[in-house]
């Protein structure tokens, strides 16, 4: 009977190396590939970044929002490029002001770029109609989940207009900085 | 031998052929394989409605074969893909049919699934023994639309780029994982290089690989259980090769024909009507290059995803829970439900709830496009006449909803009725908008691609390069034309042939530019009657200033100025500018040149190449409408060589757009950019 058996645990201590043998050489390479694709997770934006989009001058104050692009340094992975247009903001003075209040022209719900709606009495996205008041307040029904994202505005002492530049999640209620 | 055996193990061949199988059937046992292949029983002969999985992997082979082919000369980079799609569709031999037969049949393959699907539920395939089979097909079903979703990004095209961030900012939202796996699939916080390295990864390796293995037990399983006959079986049984392999081949030959029918009509057409077809624009579309700073609100899926786009709004005014409802939820549990179709399928009514849910689906989905549809194109087809007093109210109250409702003199029946023609007054515009949009979409489309197309090639920066530095293309933004901001919200740019040209420039508060440089120009500046009017300097400050006073005085005078003399300095100006009309002679511009500087005639206020003048009380006209001419009173009107203190409402444009900005604004006013056919057209100046 015992003979009978040795080849049984042989057999069983086999089927085990064999399955850990071929396991770990192919995890080997599996491994190799997943580590190397999930470096994105590493990867961070800038984070906010002031930045000088315009001149007060250009910013009327008449309380109606205009369209600035945000010009960058940017990095997109093993390009530079030097003063590229990273994005776009809403900017807004009212009379008599010389503050200015400074929109994500980014639009919260999904991403798409926020435009002034055709009537031209409110933001429209034109992706999935998320309508906005100049103040960047939702408008019902919106299917947006979240107001406008307000950036800081300062307004330098030489009239210049900087925001402090940054992104966040798009599609959540909160208004969560992406780092 | 019997007839079974002979089958199994044929006959030996005969003749140097027939040797030559048998040695390697002995060494392969190729015939039991082949015969394992073919010789499948049809239960109650060949149908049509057994074709569509056949078809399916007729269009899935399609795909691999153009799309081995495509990926020979595609380039996934920032800087690569939207060239390298660019030179397979419009200068490789063919380009534009591979990519065409690859974009439409991607769409077939939809069609073809959800066809599919419907047999099969409709049959009642997916019941015992062939669950495992039918949740392997719906795994098939979700690797084929990603491999759509994906594809879409490839080309680097605005509508590609817009769509993929949509898609990957809802991947965002699932729960826990979802920024993470955003991240991965993005390749990094930002969309770029490593986006579409990823999204090509995906459209050409992982999902292709996994759905082979999936579609190969798919198709043993097939085996293994069998056709599923359509009950009752009444006729006699027929072979799968070559009986039902017939009827699959002539639906192939049939969805082949359909998407070579899709990409050719258009360019039979125009034969037809004897035009010439540019075969760089047949079959599949290529838009501009992705632009990140260009907000494209033409931006919309592919339209057999315009369903689940659309679905986002019906979840309007849910906030974040509408937004995780409709993209994942909702679409979740429609999928859990098919998942367990094959076992809700063994309730006595499960079969008819399946079909209905399946027919349910589609049609939801159906009215989904349809509606998106008809958001985005009811401008076409709503009579604008019956919304003017919705439009008359609007402009009058500002869409305020108290002040509508006392307008209508708080009458809720008139107001509920009015609601409905202001919201169908937002729906035409907002329609109306998304027409523009696409057009204008087409426009730049059709510039990216004649500027590719200059002998000179792309420059390693990218085509997006080219398009951002392209005089045609930036100038009308930046002139503001586009928005009526900036210039435009106070100077025309109307070609005056133009049917609404009157109105438009007399609209205008400041100069109409179109045509500035030329002696077209110049000649309706001198021309008395026109000198203040709208088109001129009616609208401003200068309307009884020197200038029109001068014209409409001096020069209105035939024995001041002789219409010759005039006509003279026209042209005269129009060189100065570079912009030589073709019917001057170099003597008319010599006596144009002595007049503008004679100290008698326009020298007397102007200066011209220090005709002694100075910088006194007019424009300087040297080098007048030149591009540094232009871009130097662009930059700052009020400097002494322009209107100095004479400068009317013009703001310095050097505060608020760069040199080079202002350059292309200059260069677009005189014409000057590429034209495809006239390789290095660039004003003499």
């Amino acid at each position: 009977m015992v003979q009978h058996e040795q080849p049984d645990r042989r057999g069983f201590l086999t089927k085990l190396l064999a399955v850990a043998c071929g396991g770990l050489a192919t995890l080997v390479p599996a491994g190799a590939g997943l580590w190397a694709f999930l470096d994105p997770l590493r990867r961070r934006g800038g984070g906010a970044q002031l930045i000088q989009v315009t001149e007060i001058a250009a910013v009327p104050d008449d309380g109606l929002p205009r369209r600035f692009a945000v010009v960058a340094d940017r990095k997109d992975a093993w390009t530079g490029y030097s003063a590229e247009p990273i994005g776009a903001v809403w900017l807004r003075r009212d009379q008599g002001s010389e503050t200015v209040r400074a929109l994500s022209a980014t639009c919260p719900h999904a991403g798409c770029s926020v435009d002034m709606a055709p009537g031209g009495n409110c933001f429209r996205c034109p992706c999935h109609n998320s309508e906005f008041t100049f103040d960047g307040g939702m408008v019902p029904p919106s299917p947006s989940p979240r107001a406008m994202d307000a950036l800081e505005c300062e307004v330098g002492k030489d009239g210049a207009v900087s925001v402090q530049w940054r992104k966040f999640r798009a599609g959540v209620a909160e208004k969560v900085a992406q780092s | 031998m019997s007839d079974t055996n002979r089958r199994a193990a044929p006959a030996a061949g005969q003749g140097p052929l027939g040797r030559l199988a048998d040695f390697l059937d002995d060494r392969t046992g190729y015939r039991a394989l082949v015969h394992e292949a073919l010789f499948e029983r049809v239960p109650g002969g060949a149908r049509w409605r057994y074709v569509w999985g056949s078809t399916l992997v007729f269009a899935f082979m399609t795909q691999v074969i153009t799309g081995l082919f495509l990926w020979a000369n595609y380039a996934p980079s920032a800087q690569t893909a939207w060239e390298s799609v660019y030179y397979i569709q419009h200068e490789m031999t063919g380009g534009w049919l591979l990519r065409g037969i690859h974009h439409f049949m991607a769409q077939a393959m939809v069609v073809l699934l959800a066809l599919h699907l419907l047999q099969v539920v409709i049959d009642g395939a997916y019941k015992a023994p062939r669950e495992v089979n039918f949740w392997l097909g719906l795994v098939l079903m979700m690797l084929v639309l990603g491999m759509a979703l994906t594809g879409y990004l490839l080309p680097w095209d605005q509508k590609g780029y817009w769509a993929t961030i949509v898609a990957t900012n809802l991947a965002g939202i699932v729960p826990f994982a979802g920024p993470s796996l955003q991240q991965l699939v993005v390749g990094g916080p930002d969309y770029g290089h490593l986006t579409l390295t990823r999204f090509f990864a995906l459209h050409a390796g992982f999902l292709p690989a996994t759905l082979v293995l999936f579609l190969v037990v798919h198709l043993a399983l097939f085996r293994k259980h069998g056709l599923h006959a359509r009950q009752p079986v009444t006729r006699p049984d027929a072979m799968f090769w070559p009986d039902q392999v017939l009827k699959d081949a002539v639906a192939m030959l049939a969805v082949m024909a359909v998407v070579m029918g899709v990409i050719l009509v258009p360019a039979v057409r125009t034969m037809l009507a004897g035009g010439e077809v540019d075969w760089g624009h047949v079959g599949a579309e290529l838009g501009a290059p992705a632009d990140p700073s260009e907000s494209y609100a033409a931006a919309r899926p592919e339209w057999y995803f315009l369903f689940l786009f659309q679905f986002l709004k019906v979840f309007e005014g849910w906030g974040a829970t509408g937004e995780f409802l409709g993209a994942i939820v909702v679409p979740g549990l429609i999928m859990a439900v098919m998942f367990l179709m094959p076992i809700l399928g063994n309730w006595r009514l499960g079969h008819r709830f399946n079909v209905a849910f399946t027919l349910g689906i589609l049609a939801g989905a159906g009215l989904l496009t349809a509606l998106a549809l008809n958001e985005d194109y009811c401008s076409l087809w709503i009579d604008k006449a019956s919304l003017a007093d919705a439009e008359k109210l609007h402009a009058e109250t500002g869409g305020d909803h108290e002040k509508i409702a006392a307008a209508l003199g708080d009458d809720p029946v008139r107001i509920a009725a009015m609601r409905k023609q202001l919201a169908k007054l937002e729906a035409y515009r907002n329609s109306q908008a998304f027409l523009a949009a696409s057009r204008q979409a087409e426009i730049d489309a059709a510039r990216a691609v004649e500027l590719a197309g200059r002998p000179e090639r792309i420059p390693p920066t990218g085509a997006l390069d080219l398009v951002r530095h392209d005089p045609l293309s930036r100038g009308p933004r930046l002139f503001g034309l586009l928005e009526g901001k900036d210039c435009a919200s106070c100077h025309a740019h109307v070609d005056p042939q133009a049917a609404d040209a009157a109105t438009r420039v007399a609209a205008a508060s400041a100069p109409n530019l179109h045509g500035f440089g030329t002696a077209g120009w110049v000649r309706g500046l001198l021309d008395p009657e026109r000198v203040a009017g709208p088109e001129y300097f009616g609208n401003t400050a200068h309307k009884d200033g020197d200038m029109a006073g001068y014209v409409r005085d001096e020069m209105a005078d035939a024995e001041k100025w002789k219409p010759a003399e005039i006509e003279a300095v026209a042209v005269a100006l129009a060189a100065e500018a570079g912009l030589p009309d073709p019917t001057a002679t170099a003597a008319q511009v010599e006596q144009g040149r002595a007049l503008i500087a004679a100290v008698d005639r326009c020298g007397s206020c102007h200066n011209f190449h220090d005709n002694g003048t100075g910088l006194g009380t007019a424009p300087d006209l040297t080098g007048w409408g030149g591009r540094e001419w232009i871009a130097g009173i662009v930059a700052n009107p009020a400097q002494e060589r322009f209107y100095g203190d004479g400068n009317d409402r013009m703001p310095a444009f050097e505060k608020l757009l760069s040199t080079e900005q202002i350059g292309l604004i200059a260069d677009w006013l005189r014409g000057s950019w590429y034209r495809s056919g006239t390789a290095h057209h660039h004003a003499a100046d």
